[in-house]
């Protein structure tokens, strides 16, 4: 692909909001993981909440969209002077020559968990419970394309915890196909039992925070999470050390709809075909942000995939130690922190392992440090097999 | 303004099942009789999976496959794209029905199949296609959002779209009324193949008001967002060029330009 640049991004994590909190927890080697307090579980499961979510409802004419996922869209935004990018690129480009191309995986099912709780006595669900703009899985698009005044192409990306690494290559396709000149790309997605329970029925929730690799790894830990970013051509406005999206890489597992593959083949393939998007080699790329979720299937398949395709060349780790899986948001999270390296000259670490399991081949860095990577690939899988692989780097 | 060629055409609604049945109700040569859609379990799938597959994933893959079989595409050749309005209302409903009980024990097969991308895993575990594969939602503007996602791909391969809403159970469908089941699949291709039916000019252009379906199917193009299909897939049926608007967003419109290849 032709790169584009990244221009400029925000996030909101169990870290802290906005780049700089990310970045000091991130040097300091800080997971944002405590006990979980959001709701009772039967197991002692570790969680990457945030609670300013709880004191930040949408007010106002955003109030019919009030619900965590899209509350916690508008902290992301806020964040990095955010929305003042936006209203840059709005200036530059038109509103309505800017895609809007977002990923979450449930959107605002909480508000629905809450309104089946309060039906009536006929079944009915209570009147203030706004389908359309909580629950719906484009909620989130609907809601931000209003909230940053957008008229340009726009729709929800759902792929599980690939979603939103997958609009990076939507954003790219778009520019290059002429359908937007830019694109504000991210998502967003926020805890509630739907996730909670269901992991836990799948047996998959760790008890006590996620040990990404680790031999003793017995599952993962949920977080949620925000981020966005502007994408476009790169112009003489981006100088050097601008981030770059060089590459991105997508496939299916046609495996089974839980369980990657336990080779990797999936995981693999995508990320050879960011490679070969990228028209790079493997060994030209300095650090792996990987999936990682700390589960015993996940974190095993995704070890075969990089020994197969980098040996144990490539520094590698993964974040959910830092955030815990942030499922639909996961994919902006793991190219938020791998932009932030490219920026600022480090490999983070991976709190809570404490030893990698010795069956495994690639080059798992369990303590971060100053490093000048270039070129950074960041992975997500999901549900249904669904793979992607994005590759950064930065302006020469 | 992208240009493609439509290849196959999968198609399943009430009293449209399959395209070969349907050209001549949509080209107005045959008359328009709404009955019960009949979706069978689908061959594609494995045995375990066909038990567990929700009947939104049987109607994504029996488009899906038909639309496939038409341009004679081997299923590892065609990236997909679904699109679905909000996915799997049944589904939905039953884990939210369980968590408003005391016990809160989820089925793990529901939850996986609770994802918006459902119908795309069980497409790449019954075709085994590794191709990418996407799966998107624009509310009522997603058979729009779809295509334009599709077109945007169909630039390098070909792809298969596939838009499908079923209808939600109550209480959900009180808030959220899908009427009919409505399932369409397109194979789109890059160049013009032996299998082309037409040549798609796509655009987006400001809102403007979207072409009706044929008067018999007006009703219908408003039961389910996957309809929103309906006027295109009625100029592709009636083999003369038209060009026609599609809704999508608020400000946006999509604008295409159907026309006939030779055969």
């Amino acid at each position: 692909m032709t790169p584009l640049a990244l221009s400029d991004f925000a996030l909101i994590t169990c870290l802290g909001a906005g780049r700089a909190a990310t970045l000091a927890a991130l040097r300091a080697g800080q997971s944002g993981l405590a006990p979980c307090r959001f709701d009772t579980l039967p197991v002692d499961a570790w969680t990457g909440e945030i609670t300013a979510c709880d004191d930040a409802p949408l007010t106002g004419e955003w109030a019919p969209f009030d619900c965590r996922n899209n509350r916690l869209a508008a902290l992301a935004l806020a964040q990095d002077g955010f929305m003042g990018v936006v209203e840059d690129a709005k200036t530059r480009y038109g509103t309505s020559r800017i895609g809007l191309f977002l990923g979450t995986s449930t959107s605002g099912i909480l508000q629905a968990e809450q309104a089946y709780k309060r039906r009536n006595v006929q079944g009915l669900l209570p009147a203030d419970f706004d389908y359309t703009r909580t629950h719906n899985t484009y909620s989130l698009a609907q809601f931000t394309r209003a909230y940053l005044g957008l008229h340009g192409p726009a729709f929800v990306i759902s792929t599980a915890c690939a979603a939103t690494s997958k609009v990076f290559a939507s954003a790219a396709r778009f520019i290059a196909a002429g359908l937007c000149d830019a694109a504000i790309i991210g998502g967003a997605d926020t805890l509630c039992a739907t996730t909670l329970f269901g992991f836990h029925a799948l047996g998959v929730m760790a008890q006590g925070p996620c040990r990404p690799f680790d031999a003793a790894r017995s599952g993962i830990s949920i977080g949620e999470a925000a981020g966005f970013a502007l994408v476009e051509r790169p112009g003489p406005q981006h100088g050097t050390g601008t981030t770059l999206l060089l590459g991105t890489g997508e496939s299916a597992d046609a495996y089974h709809m839980s369980s990657p593959h336990p080779d990797g083949e999936g995981a693999r393939r995508a990320m050879r075909l960011a490679l070969e998007d990228a028209a790079l080699a493997p060994e030209q790329i300095d650090y792996i942000n990987l999936h990682g979720t700390a589960t015993l299937a996940g974190d095993a398949a995704e070890d075969r995939a990089i020994a197969g395709l980098f040996g144990n060349a490539v520094p590698c780790n993964s974040s959910k130690g830092f955030t815990g899986h942030t499922l639909g948001a996961s994919g902006v999270v793991g190219a938020a922190i791998s932009a932030l390296a490219l920026r600022h000259g480090f490999l983070p670490g991976s709190p809570h392992t404490n030893r990698v399991d010795p069956e495994f081949a690639s080059n798992y860095l369990i303590a971060g440090g100053p490093a000048r990577p270039g070129i950074i690939m960041s992975n997500a899988f999901g549900f249904g097999g669904v793979n992607c692989s994005l590759i950064l780097g930065r302006a020469a | 303004m992208i240009r493609l060629f439509v290849e196959g055409i999968g198609l399943r609604a009430p009293g449209l099942e399959g395209w070969a049945a349907s050209a001549p109700i949509l080209a107005g040569q045959a008359p328009y009789v709404g009955a019960p859609l009949n979706l069978p379990p689908s061959p594609l799938l494995p045995a375990a999976e066909r038990r567990r597959a929700p009947q939104i994933v049987r109607l994504a893959l029996a488009t899906g496959a038909e639309a496939l079989a038409a341009a004679s595409r081997a299923p590892e050749d065609a990236a997909t794209i679904f699109t679905s309005s909000g996915g799997d209302g049944e589904t939905i409903h039953n884990i939210l029905s369980t968590l408003a009980t005391e016990q809160r024990e989820l089925s793990p097969t529901r939850f996986h199949n609770s994802v918006h991308n459902a119908a795309a895993g069980y497409w790449s575990i019954a075709t085994g296609a590794t191709a990418p594969s996407t799966s998107l939602c624009a509310h009522d503007g997603s058979f729009a959002a779809g295509l334009l996602e599709a077109a945007a791909q169909a630039t390098a391969r070909p792809v298969v779209l596939i838009a499908y809403d079923v209808p939600y159970p109550a209480p959900l469908s009180g808030v959220r009324p899908i009427s009919a089941v409505f399932g369409v699949a397109l194979l789109l291709s890059p160049t013009q193949g032996p299998a082309a039916l037409a040549r798609l000019e796509l655009a987006v252009q400001p809102e403007a008001a979207p072409t009706p379906a044929p008067p018999a199917l007006e009703a219908l193009r408003n039961a389910a967002p996957a309809a929103q299909s309906l006027p295109l897939l009625a100029a592709l049926a009636s083999g003369m060029a038209h060009t026609i608007t599609l809704g999508y967003l608020p400000g946006m419109s999509l604008c295409l330009h159907i026309s006939p290849v030779a055969a």
